[in-house]
C-alpha cells in the first residue's frame, strides 16, 4: 500500500439548501470518485434547526465522510478535528479492503484481537502522517452565514497550521457559494498553505439562495482541474513532481 | 460543553453492578460507578480480580486502539511510571453491538485546582517542577504529550505527586500533534506550529502555571503574544516567574530539564529573602490565601499573612527542591 493522495471536500454551512436539488446526490457522486465529503454545520448559539441538521448528516453519510455540528466558538478546533478524523477513516477503509483481500472474507480490522489491532493502527497513523492531502473547502456564504465568516476564516488559517505540521504535502482550495454569477466562486486556487486569507471573504456579496448541490458539484470539478494542471506543469513546480495520477 | 452531535454511536451507559466479560481475554469486571465521560468514551470505576481499576469503554475502535497503543508505549518509558499503567484491552458485546474497552490503573487523587485550593497556591510551581521532570523522561523516549492541561492531570497522594490521567494525545516526536486544547496550544496563540516536539509541551506547561493564576481562561485577542505578556505582567503572583514564563512561551528552553532547573532556581531564591526577615513572626494570623510571592515585592501587604505558615511553606519548598536535587543526582 503506497502513500497516495487523499481527497476531501469540506463543506461549511448552516444546512438549508434551497436550490439545485439534493446535495446528498452530489456527495454520493463524489464518493464514487474517491473524494470524501465532510460537513461542518455552523450554528449560532441557541439555534438548532432540525431540517438543516438532517441535511448536514445526510450529505456526509452519502459522501463517506464525517459530519459535526458546532457553535461558532469551537469552529477552529472542529475544522481540524473533522479533517483529520476523515483522513483516518478513509485510510481505515483502505486498510479494511486490504485485510479482506488477505484474509479472504469480509473481515474488518476491528474483528482482529486487540493486540493485532494496535499494530494496524500504528501503520494507519504512520500513513496518515505521510500521505498527501487535497482539501477543497466550500463555504456557504449565504445571508444566514454572513456573520460567521470571520470565524470561518480564522478556522481555515488554523487548519492550515495543523496540516502543515504533518510530514505529507497539503493542497487547499477555497470556494464560496452562491457566487456572483455562477453557483460558486473560487476565492483561492489550489495552494500549499492558507496563511494569506486576510479579507478574502470581503469580496462576497451574500445572496438569498443556497444552491448547495450545484456548488458541491463545482467543487468536485476542482480536483479534475488540479489533475490537469499538474500534468501540464509537471517539472515546473517542484511540489507537483511526485504526483502519479 | 454543548451537546455533541455525530453519526457515531455513543459509548454505552453501564449501571452499577453490571458485569463485563472480555471477549478475548475473558477477564470479568464489575462496574461500580462512572468516573467521567470524554470525547472517545466513558470511564468507569470497576472491580477486577486484582482490585479497583479504571475501565474505559469507547464506541470507536480507532481511537480506543490509539489510546491503548500510547499506554503500551508509556510502559516502556524508563523510570517512574508516567501515565496510568495498562492492565487489559478487550471487547464486549452489549445488546448485539461490539464495544472496545481497556482497563488501566485507577489513580485516586484530586484535580490540580482542588489541590491548590486545599493545600495552598505555593503548590503550583512545585507541581510544575514535577510535571517537567516527567516530561523530560517522556521526551527522551521520543514522545510528546500533546494535550497537556489541568484536566488531564491528577494529584495523587501520599506523597503528593502529579500524574497523567489521560494520555490520549501523546504523539511521536516529529509528527503532527493529535489533540490539543486552544488555551494550551502554541498554534492558537500564534507562537509556533503543531509539530510534536518538546517545546510544544513546554509551552503548555507554562500555560498551566498561567491557568493556576488565571482560572478563567482568556482569549488571545488581536495579538496572542501581546495578550500573554500583558497577563504575565499584570499578576503579582507571576512576578518571580515572568522571565521564565516568557522564555517558555517563546520556545527558548531547549528541553524540559533546563526549564525545570530554571524554575527550581526561582523557587529557592524566592524563599530566601523572606526567611531573613524574622520580624514577620510577630504578625497575627488571618485566614488567607498564601501569597508568598506577592509579599516579597508588595511591601504593603505584610499584615495579611500568617508568618508561621509562610515559614513552614518555605521550609517545605526548600526541602522539596533539595529532594529533587538529590533525586536528580541519583
Amino acid at each position: 500500500m503506497g502513500t497516495g493522495t487523499l481527497k476531501q471536500i469540506l463543506l461549511l454551512t448552516d444546512g438549508c439548501s434551497n436550490e439545485g436539488g439534493d446535495p446528498s446526490a452530489i456527495a454520493a457522486l463524489a464518493r464514487e470518485q474517491q473524494v470524501t465529503v465532510n460537513v461542518i454545520g455552523v450554528l449560532e448559539e441557541g439555534a438548532m434547526n432540525e431540517s438543516g441538521q438532517t441535511e448536514i448528516e445526510n450529505i456526509a453519510l452519502a459522501g463517506g465522510g464525517i459530519s459535526q455540528i458546532v457553535y461558532k466558538q469551537q469552529l477552529a478546533q472542529t475544522v481540524q478535528m473533522v479533517t483529520k478524523q476523515a483522513m483516518t477513516q478513509t485510510l481505515q477503509g483502505v486498510v479494511n479492503q486490504e485485510l479482506s483481500q488477505i484474509l479472504g472474507k469480509e473481515q474488518e480490522w476491528d474483528e482482529l484481537p486487540p493486540e493485532k489491532r494496535g499494530e494496524v493502527m500504528e501503520v494507519v497513523d504512520e500513513i496518515g502522517e505521510k500521505v498527501d492531502l487535497e482539501v477543497a473547502i466550500l463555504v456557504d456564504s449565504s445571508a444566514s452565514m454572513r456573520m460567521k465568516l470571520p470565524t470561518v476564516q480564522e478556522a481555515l488559517i488554523d487548519l492550515s497550521l495543523s496540516m502543515a505540521s504533518r510530514g505529507g504535502s497539503n493542497r487547499f482550495t477555497l470556494l464560496a457559494f452562491p457566487g456572483k454569477k455562477k453557483d460558486v466562486d473560487v476565492l483561492c486556487e489550489w495552494t500549499k498553505g492558507m496563511d494569506q486569507l486576510d479579507g478574502i471573504f470581503q469580496k462576497i456579496t451574500p445572496g438569498g439562495i443556497t444552491p448547495t448541490g450545484p456548488a458541491l458539484k463545482a467543487t468536485l470539478n476542482q480536483f479534475e482541474k488540479l489533475k490537469k494542471r499538474s500534468l501540464i506543469s509537471r517539472g515546473e513546480e517542484t511540489f507537483f513532481e511526485e504526483r502519479s495520477s | 460543553m454543548e451537546k455533541k452531535h455525530s453519526l457515531k454511536n455513543e459509548a454505552p451507559d453501564l449501571s452499577k453492578g453490571t458485569k463485563l466479560l472480555g471477549k478475548w481475554n475473558k477477564n470479568p469486571y464489575y462496574i461500580r460507578r462512572t468516573l467521567g465521560r470524554g470525547a472517545t468514551g466513558a470511564v468507569y470505576l470497576a472491580d477486577s480480580r486484582e482490585g479497583q481499576v479504571a475501565l474505559k469503554v469507547g464506541h470507536n475502535s480507532m481511537s480506543i486502539t490509539s489510546e491503548v497503543n500510547v499506554l503500551k508505549h508509556f510502559a516502556k518509558v524508563q523510570g517512574q511510571v508516567l501515565g496510568p499503567s495498562l492492565i487489559d484491552a478487550d471487547d464486549i458485546t452489549i445488546a448485539g453491538r461490539r464495544y472496545p474497552f481497556y482497563v488501566m490503573e485507577f489513580l485516586k487523587g484530586e484535580t490540580v485546582f482542588k489541590h491548590l485550593d486545599r493545600h495552598g497556591k505555593e503548590w503550583g510551581p512545585v507541581l510544575i517542577v514535577q510535571l517537567l521532570g516527567d516530561l523530560d523522561r517522556l521526551h527522551r523516549a521520543g514522545w510528546v504529550f500533546g494535550d497537556l492541561k489541568p484536566d488531564n492531570l491528577i494529584v495523587v497522594s501520599p506523597p503528593y505527586r502529579i500524574r497523567w490521567l489521560d494520555v490520549g494525545g501523546t504523539t511521536l516526536q516529529g509528527r503532527a500533534i493529535k489533540e490539543y486544547t486552544e488555551f494550551f496550544d502554541r498554534g492558537y496563540w500564534g507562537l509556533g506550529d503543531r509539530k510534536a516536539e518538546p517545546s510544544y509541551d513546554l509551552f503548555a506547561a507554562a500555560m498551566i502555571l498561567m491557568n493556576m493564576i488565571y482560572k478563567r481562561q482568556f482569549d488571545k485577542g488581536r495579538d496572542g503574544q501581546q495578550t500573554l505578556t500583558t497577563h504575565i505582567d499584570r499578576a503579582p503572583e507571576l512576578w518571580p516567574y515572568r522571565k521564565w514564563l516568557k522564555k517558555a512561551l517563546t520556545g527558548q528552553f531547549s528541553d524540559a530539564q533546563k526549564m525545570k532547573q530554571s524554575l527550581m532556581n526561582i523557587i529557592s531564591k524566592e524563599a530566601k529573602p523572606v526567611k531573613r526577615n524574622p520580624s514577620f513572626h510577630q504578625q497575627q494570623q488571618k485566614p488567607q490565601t498564601l501569597k508568598k510571592r506577592g509579599r516579597k515585592r508588595g511591601k504593603t501587604q505584610k499584615s495579611t499573612f500568617g508568618m508561621l505558615d509562610g515559614v513552614l511553606v518555605i521550609a517545605f519548598l526548600l526541602l522539596a527542591s533539595a529532594l529533587y536535587w538529590v533525586g536528580q543526582l541519583i
